[in-house]
């Protein structure tokens, strides 16, 4: 791990005890030992199991659905189908949020009479065992008519396409018109202009949905569920059609995450049927159902032109951005917002024009997933960076050097982000670490590739988030933390505690987290969007430095000595230079409670409130802040088969500050390897919008044969806003993963394949027609 | 109706019995009778997340029919260690940061006892090769080769089976 200390943007170092440290995570021993109970491992008595019927094609219409045989079936308690729910939709955009209203774009919780996507649900089965419902499930009948459908994007644009959403399927739309484009391209003495096209991702989390309801005494339905956001309590509530306080969100740890258990998944189909029961019922998702049953990464075909000069300055670019946002609306116009803004990356562009679209399809819906739309932009802009290198005769970390945006300087939007930016030191760092170029032989071909990101942490700005964190001490000593934030893998909640330890004083063993219910822990918002350590970092932090000062006053008192004088570390409370002051934290705490002081604190942290971009120009502050970093690769090539292998993989980023460093690295580990799966095997094969790959077996992920180790280079400008000055990682991870891999392939060939999966058959493509030109 | 059959399979070092259709597969039997450190992940054999011990043998219990266990040692990653006396393999997995959302990591400490069973001293290649049936999503698997490779050191120093 290295560390750069000089920079502009830079905060100097600070003594840390717990924070920065890779101290192993509270979550970390029941995980290992197989004691946590995940969201699927609750049982109760009466359980009632749920099935959900879904549509074998992706385009019709519902002529008859006929359930009587499947509810006479003994052991079925309930079939629900629209028919007993005529009124019923679904939120899909950011649901759950608090802050602005969102777009109207719900859903039927079943189908009516329209099916618009594979997969679609028809019904809804509980009975009294799994075999059972199965069996109810064959026992339905019903008929799909089929309906012309659209399955690509660009011919959902045309004319006369059959209609999806809309009269012009055009879900949103985003613009970006910055400084003279005109102007800018006649100053270029080239203009550069490609085509890159991304792929469906799916999470692949590895525990499927799955969820357990019941109503209680107070007729609140609760549910256990796996999920990333706990306050869909609201638009579950507005689904079924009870109060807001009539809905219990209890999370459980998430089995990964990776934004496809941001969406509503099993919680409205749980909800429903432990109302209409009585009982409490489960449903937990298979694979397959898994695979069809939320959204996915959207694929994009993006454009860039690019205007420079011979010595490497881009002067103007003009980006055209179409993404696949499939039958339902989703996240899809947040996505591609995040496109718009992320469409130059890392570098100063100056004359800038952005077009981003979204546009229905019948293909499976699409929504968040990590990257948020910047990944496909990164995808694109960087493949870019390297055609203009290599058309200049320039070298590509030298190119991208003249073009670096800087500390202090206006983005896309005009924004100037308020941290430090070392993207150039990550990029060379990540650059050199890749040293001597493994041997070759035979058919092999070896290259390298290098990718710079730019990628937002926290939520959009006009969502106007906040997160809620209480932390107090115990008669014993002890620290508990309260705060509605979901765990989804990467170390959420210990993080919190490492956070509150930190300033108390205490040790990491010391402290209870209890997160994710939203009945009882204060509402922290989403674990979405590289959010979690910022805002609720930032308000643990807040709340355990306002009870600290509280007891630090109390302790001054008793050792006859400024507040400024006394620290609290290693659960003791002393008197800095005065190793005869001191008292254990227990004292303090006792002496506190016999006076009544307040031993615990709420505190809520407030990102920037900000308003929507301009319309017009997409000028305006579209996030809190950006991260920035660098992948490389070295990779070698078969020519004969089109078989890819990246021999290194390491990347270089500036986290602010690690938390934990062996959680960053984790989190960077991971990032590789998604990237990875994304640029290179992982394919969703559709067939007129039918999955023709819903299973591990089909769709292929990067196993342990196919990671090389990743190596992590972590910076810490600690300039960021997050706690301690803390970026954040989750999401920054893997955005510059797959355009490093294609361009390390595009090095080892000679030649560029423009479409993500690098599949050995689209290698031996590209080998051929560069072989006949 | 399916013919329902009691077996008796030894989890852990004790022995339970169980009542099943001749579908069920291991992996729903173990978890219908509170063994819910077993995980599903896929159903097919696909993930590796229900990977259990049968006698000795890393198996995935989505593939097995649980009649075909009967009489058979199971173990599960509940029955390596616990909190108190964790098994090498679970302390390296923790403090090496080798679990993150943790779904894997049952079936792949398993597989590693396998691995480290069959070869005191693995290579990374075998290790490589003794986790291709385990997928895991979050870690990119260098933490895992790590934690494994850590926890084979420290079994040989304490001399084998703890
Ligand atoms: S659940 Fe058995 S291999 Fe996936
Ligand atoms: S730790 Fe999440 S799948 Fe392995």
């Amino acid at each position: 791990m290295s560390r750069t200390e000089s920079d502009a943007g830079a905060r100097p170092n600070v003594q840390f005890r717990q924070v920065g440290k890779p101290l192993t995570r509270t979550d970390a021993p029941g995980k290992v030992t197989g004691r946590t109970p995940y969201a699927g491992d609750y049982v109760m008595p009466n359980t009632l199991h749920m099935r959900v019927l879904r549509a074998d094609v992706a385009s019709a219409r519902l002529t008859r659905l006929d359930v009587s045989k499947a509810r006479a079936l003994k052991g079925v308690a309930c079939v629900l189908t629209a028919a007993d729910m005529p009124d019923r939709t679904s939120a899909t955009d950011i649901p759950g949020q608090t802050g602005q209203k969102r777009l109207d774009t719900d859903q039927p919780i079943l189908v009516k009479d329209r099916v618009r996507y594979f997969g679609e649900p028809l019904a809804l089965i509980a009975a009294e065992t799994r075999d059972i419902a199965d069996h109810a499930a064959e026992l339905i009948e019903f008929e799909l008519e089929p309906i012309p459908g659209v399955y690509d994007p660009l011919e959902a644009l045309k004319p006369g396409a059959a209609l999806v959403y809309g009269a012009d399927n055009i879900v949103a739309e985003r613009k970006i018109r910055k400084g003279d484009i005109e102007a800018g391209f006649a100053e270029a003495d080239l203009v550069i202009e490609n085509t890159y096209k991304t792929p469906f991702q799916e999470h692949a989390f590895l525990e499927p949905e799955v969820g357990l309801a019941w109503v209680d005494e107070n007729d609140v339905v609760n549910i256990r569920v796996s999920t990333q956001v706990i306050e869909h309590f609201r638009p579950i509530a507005d689904a079924i059609g009870v109060p807001h306080n009539k809905v219990r969100v209890r999370g459980a740890l998430v089995g990964g995450g990776f934004g496809g258990k941001e969406d509503l998944t099993v919680e409205v189909y749980l909800a429903l049927l432990a109302k209409h029961t009585g009982r409490p019922v489960r449903l937990e998702y298979s694979r397959e159902d898994s695979f069809v049953g939320h959204g996915k990464r959207h694929p994009f075909v993006l454009t860039y032109r690019t205007g420079v000069t011979n010595e490497g300055k881009i002067t103007a670019m003009d980006v055209q951005m179409i993404a696949d946002a499939g039958a339902y609306v989703f996240l899809s116009p947040y996505v591609v917002l995040y496109a718009l803004v992320a469409a130059p990356g890392p570098y100063r562009v100056d004359n800038l024009n952005v077009f981003a679209r979204a546009v229905a399809t019948n293909n499976m819906y699409t929504s968040a997933f990590r990257g948020f739309g910047a990944l496909q932009a990164c995808a694109a802009y960087e493949q870019q960076m390297d055609e203009i290198a290599g058309t200049l005769g320039i070298d590509r970390l030298e190119l991208r050097r003249r073009n670096f945006l800087k500390t202090g300087e206006p983005m896309s939007t005009g924004f100037v982000p308020p941290s430090a930016i070392w993207t150039e030191q990550c990029a060379e760092q990540a650059w050199a670490a890749l040293g001597e170029p493994a041997p070759v032989q035979g058919p092999i071909r070896t290259g390298r590739g290098l990718a710079c990101y730019q990628q937002s942490y926290g939520r959009l700005t006009f969502l106007h988030d906040t997160s809620e964190a209480w932390v107090g001490v115990e008669m014993d000593g002890t620290v508990v933390v309260r705060s509605g934030v979901t765990d989804i893998g990467a170390g959420q909640i210990s993080a919190l505690g490492q956070i509150a330890v930190e300033v108390l004083g205490v040790t990491l063993d010391n402290v209870v987290i209890y997160n994710s219910d939203s009945a009882v822990t204060p509402l922290a918002g989403t674990t979405t969007a590289t959010r979690a350590l910022y805002m609720t970092g930032n308000a643990a932090k807040q709340a355990a430095e306002t009870l600290r000062a509280r007891l630090v006053e109390r302790a001054a008192r008793e050792f006859g000595v400024e507040a400024g004088d006394v620290d609290m570390a290693f659960n003791e409370v002393f008197v800095i230079d005065r190793p005869e002051k001191t008292m254990p934290l227990v004292n303090l705490v006792r002496i506190c409670a016999a006076e009544g002081i307040h031993r615990s604190e709420l505190a809520i942290f407030r990102a920037p409130f900000g308003d929507f971009l301009d319309p017009e120009t997409g000028q305006g502050q579209a996030h809190p802040d950006y991260a920035y970093g660098a992948h490389a690769v070295e990779v070698s090539v078969d020519v004969e088969t089109g078989e890819v292998e990246v021999l290194k993989s390491i990347a270089a980023h500036d986290v602010g500050q690690c938390i934990n460093p062996a959680a960053v690295e984790g989190q960077i580990q991971g990032g590789a390897q998604n990237g990875q799966g994304y640029a290179l095997s992982e394919e969703m094969l559709y067939e007129e919008g039918r999955l023709v790959t819903p299973s591990f077996s089909e769709y292929l992920m990067p196993t342990a044969m196919d990671m090389p180790r990743v190596e992590c280079i972590i910076l810490e400008s600690r300039s960021g806003v997050g706690p301690f000055g803390a970026k954040g990682i989750g999401e920054p991870a893997m955005t510059a993963v797959a355009p490093a891999i294609a361009n390390a392939v595009a090095d080892a060939i000679g030649v560029r394949v423009f479409e993500m999966p690098i599949t050995p058959e689209r290698v031996v493509r590209a080998l051929q027609q560069r072989d006949a030109s | 109706m399916p013919e329902n059959r009691t077996i008796t399979l030894r989890i852990n070092g004790r022995d339970e019995e169980g009542r099943f259709p001749a579908h069920r597969t291991l992996l729903e039997a173990l978890r219908q009778l509170g063994h819910m450190e077993v995980k599903c992940g896929c159903e097919k054999g696909d993930c590796g997340a229900c990977a259990v011990l049968v006698d000795g043998m890393a198996v995935d219990s989505c593939l097995t029919l649980a009649w075909t266990a009967d009489g058979r040692e199971v173990t599960t990653v509940s029955g390596l260690g616990d909190l108190d006396s964790p098994h090498p393999l679970q302390q390296a997995f923790a403090d090496g940061g080798a679990a993150q959302c943790g779904y894997c990591i049952p079936g792949i400490i398993v597989a590693a006892k396998a691995i480290i069973d069959e070869n005191p001293e693995p290579s990374e290649d075998d290790i490589r090769l003794g986790l291709s049936g385990n997928l895991c999503r979050c870690t990119g698997y260098t933490k895992i080769f790590e934690a494994i490779a850590d926890a084979a050191a420290v079994m040989r120093a304490e001399g084998g089976e703890p």
